[in-house]
């Protein structure tokens, strides 16, 4: 469904991402894992067009996603819940959603989007007109992850949803992304949590300083000694 | 709290407040603000901003001592209060010996202010060697500052109320005489007994402190019963009441004009320009979080346009009616904000600020410049811009005679106060509606994370520039509504200072509240406009305004529902902690 082939990213001079190939099937969910500084970050970022690789290609069910910019690849169905949740910190809950819908046109949609995201999260029903900045932690994940939700993606690109929670939320979250994966969402999940992601996800891919270093089935790569050294802190 | 540690914290708010009120007394504040009265024959206004001083002294070091609130700790309360209010009124009273006796006091050599007049204020007329009147004076403050402090709030919030009303009225009662005296033989007796020629009367003062005082008590007492009686209402009732209140609104926004005289109305122009300015920039800042610090440029191209459209002037180009020029002063207002929007668009935070700090800059230089001034007749600006017309106007004969209207001619500030009335209003109900639509809620976006707006789908390019065109558009109506007001345009008028104000009046208010918008105009543009007499001080007070509504109240006086919703929950969320 979603392929990069030797895409090349750079900031400035500075070479982010090295030649990465990977690709995701309809329905699976992907796992990119990788240390501080990889470029797991930057590979989202290129995919949702906020930033243009200089060299390479990212294709969508074979349509090339490079010549769209940044506001129009999320009607391509391409959704992000962006690294640090990234809510709208002075809108309530309800707009922080309404916003997750812009490229909607419909508001019939809209409404039904926002009941499913209630039932998904129905923590976030009872906080709907709190402000999204006063949210704790784990809700601003929830919203983030819900506001992705709303404009029906095809594919969900996820920057390290468990960054700062509670295991239990880390747990709660993790446990959504198999929901979602499961009514048809194809899921990239991006984590420096390597245990956790491979217990949902079905393949992986490993990241360092840019270039992809290792690509297996997650179970697999939960055997790998390189895998458990370096992200699963097994000695 | 130990016994020293409540004295020594006295003495020191008594230092801060005894040095803001020699600051105050050196630059020659205090010694202006007593040729006004705040009840005539009795105190000067100059008198009373010491006593506040000393009365806020007393009050603020008192409170320091009621920490946790809700004890019974009156005696160091009081004791905090007299303490600071002695020591405000000694440094006072230190001024008075160092100014001396002397007709031309050597302190004055430093301090132009420190004179003889200045001796006399301090000693209460006493004259020589009554350094004790203000220390005693000031500790009586203190400690009725302590002492209001300490009352049961059901009588505090009545005293509050009515000392703030009494204030304002004395401040406005030269105001008010004349309104009143305008309106027959009848008012005149009323004006009389209430306001005085500098000042409210001792019966004026008497009448609208218990006045205020007796409503706000009934207020406490029944109020609730008011409130829940309107609210059991049946829907028709409610419905009307709320129409009963628009018509009385409407009513008294009509009628003041009539009423008013031409300054007031010319004040409320002003202030009306100042709304559409600031309704403008809300759109830029408030909404997208667009800094603009050169926005009076818009207002300058609305009120250019308008000039060049209609002047019968040597530079008048078309000499067309008013109301086909506004329109076209909106769009070229609109064009210019887009025309700026362009080049900065990618330009954030602080270095946007400095980049439109300069178009605004390179606007009023270019309007001014002799280079143009064959187009915009540089430094004597653009004069005789025709006066809207309710009917035909006659066609342009030559320079500089005026055409002739067949119908009504909105001439006199009270009919333009119509007009720019009717424009803010109008812009406020369009502000309101952008803020309610997918635009607003993208300008929303992207004042709190760009990348994250984009990437849900709002393109920035187009959602930026149209901020900055409807902002810009909202700025250019108000410059050429004022450009009618007062006939004319200079270059000199576009200052930088416009634009901060607009800035300023936007924080005070409220950023992003439409409310917010109207309430900041009137704070700080209406009331100094108001206070002509202390226009010398205008900026000294208006600095001290801004920092104090920053410190005190630094989400607006009206804030947005969001600001108002995110402290209502931190507030739930302190309580739960404690
Ligand atoms: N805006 C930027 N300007 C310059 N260099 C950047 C920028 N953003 C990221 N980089 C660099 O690109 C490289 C990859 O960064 P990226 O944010 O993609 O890492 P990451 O894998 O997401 O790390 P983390 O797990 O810490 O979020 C890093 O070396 C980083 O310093
Ligand atoms: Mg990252």
């Amino acid at each position: 469904m979603l392929k990069l082939d030797n895409v090349h990213t750079f900031y400035g001079n500075i070479h982010a991402l090295k030649g990465i190939t990977l690709s995701i099937e309809k329905g699976e969910i992907v796992t990119l894992i990788g240390g501080n500084g990889a470029g797991k970050t930057t590979t989202l970022r290129t995919i949702s067009g906020l930033l243009k690789p200089r060299e390479g290609s990212v294709t969508l069910e074979g349509e090339d996603l490079i010549k769209y910019k940044a506001h129009e690849v999320v009607y391509k169905g391409v959704s992000m819940v962006p690294e640090g949740r990234g809510v709208f910190a002075r809108l309530s809950v309800m707009e922080n959603l309404e916003m997750g819908a812009y490229s909607l046109k419909s508001k019939q949609e809209l409404d039904k989007n926002i009941e499913r995201v209630f039932t998904l999260f129905p923590r976030l029903k009872e906080r709907r007109t709190q402000v999204a900045g006063t949210l704790s932690g784990g809700e601003q994940q929830m919203l983030a992850t819900g506001r992705a939700l709303m404009a029906n993606p095809r594919i969900l690109l996820m920057d390290e949803p468990s960054m700062g929670l509670a295991p239990v939320l880390v747990e709660l979250i993790f446990e959504t992304i198999q929901q979602i994966n499961k009514v048809g969402v194809t899921v990239l999940l991006v984590e420096q949590n390597a245990l956790m992601a491979l217990a949902i996800a079905d393949r992986g891919y490993v990241l360092q300083t840019g270039e992809i270093v290792l690509t297996d089935t997650a179970e697999n790569l939960k055997k790998n000694p390189m895998v458990q050294k370096a992200y699963l802190g097994v000695e | 709290m130990k016994k020293e540690n409540i004295i020594w914290s006295a003495v020191k708010t008594g230092l801060i407040f005894g040095v803001i009120t020699i600051f105050l007394s050196f630059v020659g504040m205090v010694e202006v603000f007593s040729k006004r009265d705040v009840v005539e024959h009795v105190i000067t206004l100059g008198q009373f901003v010491l006593l506040a001083a000393a009365f806020a002294s007393g009050l603020i070091s008192s409170r320091g001592t009621l920490n946790p609130p809700g004890q019974n700790k009156s005696l160091p309360a009081l004791t905090a209060g007299l303490v600071a209010g002695l020591v405000t009124g000694t440094l006072l009273g230190l001024l008075v010996f160092a100014i001396g006796d002397s007709a031309e006091p050597a302190l004055r050599k430093i301090f132009l202010n420190a004179s003889p007049s200045l001796y006399q204020l301090l000693t209460i007329g006493k004259g020589a060697g009554n350094y004790w009147v203000m220390p005693t004076v000031g500790a009586i403050s203190g400690l009725l500052g302590a002492a209001y402090l300490l009352l049961p709030e059901l009588l505090r919030r009545p005293i509050n109320r009515a000392l703030l009303v009494v204030v304002f009225m004395a401040l406005f009662s030269g105001l008010f005489r004349v309104v009143f005296i305008n309106q027959g033989p009848g008012m005149e007796v009323v004006a009389k007994f209430l306001f005085g020629q500098t000042g409210l009367t001792v019966a004026g003062t008497l009448i609208f402190f218990i006045g205020v005082i007796l409503i706000a008590l009934f207020w406490n007492y029944r109020g609730e019963q008011i409130q829940s009686g309107v609210a059991r209402l049946p829907k028709s009732g409610q419905v009307s009441l709320r129409v009963a209140t628009i018509a009385l609104i409407a009513f008294v926004a009509l009628g003041l004009p009539l009423v008013s005289g031409p300054f007031i109305a010319q004040v409320i122009v002003t202030v009306a320009l100042f709304i559409l300015m600031g309704l403008g920039l809300n759109i830029t800042l408030g909404f997208a979080g667009l800094l603009d610090l050169g926005f009076v440029a818009f207002y300058a191209i609305g009120a250019y346009t308008v000039g060049l459209l209609t002047s019968y002037g040597p530079f008048g180009l078309q000499h067309i009616p008013f109301w086909v020029a506004v329109p076209i002063a909106v769009l070229v207002a609109m064009g210019a904000g887009f025309m700026l929007g362009l080049p900065v668009l990618g330009v954030r935070g602080d270095y946007l600020a400095i980049a439109t700090l300069g178009f605004g800059e390179i606007i009023r230089l270019l309007a001014g410049s002799d280079f143009l001034a064959p187009f915009f007749g540089g430094p004597q600006g653009i004069i005789g811009i025709q006066k809207p017309c309710l009917g035909t106007l006659e066609p342009f004969l030559k320079v500089d005679v005026p055409r002739v209207c067949n119908g009504i001619e909105l001439g006199k500030p009270q009919d333009i106060y119509y007009i720019a009335v009717a424009s803010a209003l109008l812009i406020a109900f369009v502000a309101w509606r952008l803020r309610e639509s997918r635009l607003g809620r993208a300008w929303m976006a992207i004042r709190e994370d760009e990348d994250v707006a984009e990437a849900l789908g709002v393109n920035l390019i187009q959602t930026k520039l149209l901020a900055y065109m409807l902002g810009a558009a909202m700025a250019g109506l108000g410059g050429a509504i004022f450009a009618t007001l007062i006939g004319s345009i200079f270059a000199t008028s576009m200052q930088l200072l416009v634009s901060i104000n607009v800035v300023s009046l936007i924080i005070v208010g409220g950023m992003g509240s439409i409310p917010g918008v109207i309430v900041g105009a009137i704070a700080l543009i209406g009331l100094p406009e108001l206070l002509r007499e202390v226009s010398e001080f205008r900026y000294l007070l208006y600095g001290m305004t801004l920092i104090i509504m920053m410190l005190a109240k630094p989400e607006g006086l009206w804030p947005s529902q969001a600001t108002l919703r995110e402290l209502h929950h931190s507030d739930v969320k302190a309580e739960t902690k404690a």
